[in-house]
């Protein structure tokens, strides 16, 4: 690139609008340079100590706002497992308590009811046994008005036929004969 | 008619002497710098003044921006590339809204200017160097030594290395101007045949259309190198900060 230049007598104001290359006009290059380090080096300041840290503040201050409600989160998970947990226990406690008292009472009727039977029984076995003994008095007893009865009878019987009466020794024995047989 | 390079000329607002041959002004590229600079300042200032837990739409589009480069430094650099997180961000909000700034119809562009990108590569540049060999000393310098090469051939790679590494801040800051540039001046020619060509009279006119959608077309991908090359620079950036970081093959 030819550049026919630098005379020299360039006004201010006229710049170097001359003809030539702009980009490689080297007589701007300080003033670009002084510029660029100026406006440059402001972006750089600002970036560096306002909107970087700004950002990761708000960047970094989510990610751990997440992360921190995801613990949470996982927290109160745990925490309602365990409430779960500890409610089937105490659901499986209260069944096995309440068969426990049914089981109990259960049992306890049975008893009761089986005492009652029991002394229903002997009770009642009693009451055979003293019907029986009084069955037996009484046939005894029986028996031994028959004997009388019969006495009486035979010896009406013998008066009325043979006109005495007769001796109460020979009454007895022909009455034990006869009963005998 | 004019030069697709008038767009190139640097002219000044404000004289303010001169240094040597060197006139010193506040000039149109400056202002440029001025706006470009404010622009980011004031959209930063308001995007993040709210530092809000659930971000608005400014907010979000920051911190997409701040989490892009992030994110890029971290992958080429690692975590401890963060510590250089600010001018990695300074130099890519820079580049990236000079870039589309200068695609602004009569708007200034700033990094069409050589010395302008030159000085922002040999800012990475020195700041590799100086970081190397302040972490690691001479270590750093082991960087040009490629590990497991046979013995013989080390010298002629140390040789090859020195010069890549020299070489990085003037492809670094070339690439970036080139693109600028070309794609400017491209833009310039073919609006130059349009306004050429319409001037021919109705057959011209239908001619000018071809140039005009020429036009169209590369303005799009202008934007697509703007952005582009803004991200190239900032993971070369990057990538030069790691050798600054982790020297040694």
């Amino acid at each position: 690139m030819a550049t026919p230049q630098k005379t020299g007598t360039e006004v201010p104001g006229g710049g170097n609008a001359g003809p030539g290359f702009p980009p490689f006009k080297t007589e701007t290059f300080a003033s670009q340079l002084l510029w660029l380090a100026i406006f440059f080096g402001l972006l750089y300041w600002l970036v560096s100590k306002v909107f970087a840290p700004r950002l990761t503040e708000v960047i970094e201050g989510r990610a751990s706002r997440i992360a921190k409600d995801l613990e949470e989160a996982a927290a109160a998970k745990v925490k309602a497992e365990e409430a779960g947990a500890a409610y089937e226990k105490s659901l499986a406690e209260a069944k096995a308590k309440a068969q426990a008292i049914a089981q109990a009472r259960r049992d306890e009727v049975n008893k009761a009811s089986e005492a009652r039977r029991k002394s229903l029984e002997a009770d009642l076995a009693a009451r055979l046994v003293a019907a029986e003994t009084q069955i037996a008095d009484t046939k005894t007893k029986a028996m031994a008005n028959v004997e009388g009865i019969a006495a009486e009878a035979a010896s009406a019987i013998v008066q009325r036929l043979g006109g005495t009466a007769p001796s109460r020794g020979d009454l007895d024995a022909a009455l034990k004969a006869a009963l005998k047989a | 008619m004019a030069s697709p390079l008038d767009q190139f000329v640097i002219k000044p607002i404000i004289p303010l002497g001169k240094i040597g041959a060197s006139e010193i002004a506040f000039t149109n590229a400056s202002l440029f710098m001025m706006l470009v600079v404010g622009a980011i300042g004031l959209f930063f200032m308001a995007a993040t003044s709210q530092r809000a837990l659930v971000p608005g739409r400014m907010q979000a589009f920051a911190e997409m921006l701040y989490e892009f480069v992030a994110n890029t430094l971290k992958s080429a650099a690692g975590k401890e590339g963060m510590q250089f997180f600010p001018l990695v961000f300074s130099l890519f909000l820079f580049v990236l809204t000079a870039n589309f700034m200068g695609m602004i119809p009569g708007a200034f562009t700033v990094t069409s200017h050589i010395i302008v990108t030159f000085a922002l590569a040999m800012l990475v540049f020195l700041t590799v160097i100086g970081v190397g060999f302040a972490k690691h000393g001479t270590h750093f310098l082991g960087l040009f030594v490629p590990g497991g090469a046979p013995a013989a051939l080390v010298p002629f790679l140390v040789v090859i290395e020195v010069i890549s590494f020299l070489s990085r801040p003037i492809s670094l800051g070339m690439r970036l101007f080139a693109n600028m540039l070309a794609g400017h001046i491209a833009l310039k020619v073919f609006a130059g045949f349009v306004v050429s060509l319409g001037a021919l009279g109705i057959g011209g006119i239908l001619g000018a259309t071809l140039p005009l959608g020429m036009i169209v077309a590369l303005t799009a991908l202008e934007f697509l190198v703007a952005f582009l090359q803004a991200y190239v620079f900032t993971i070369l950036t990057c990538v030069y900060l790691n050798d600054a970081l982790h020297p040694g093959h």
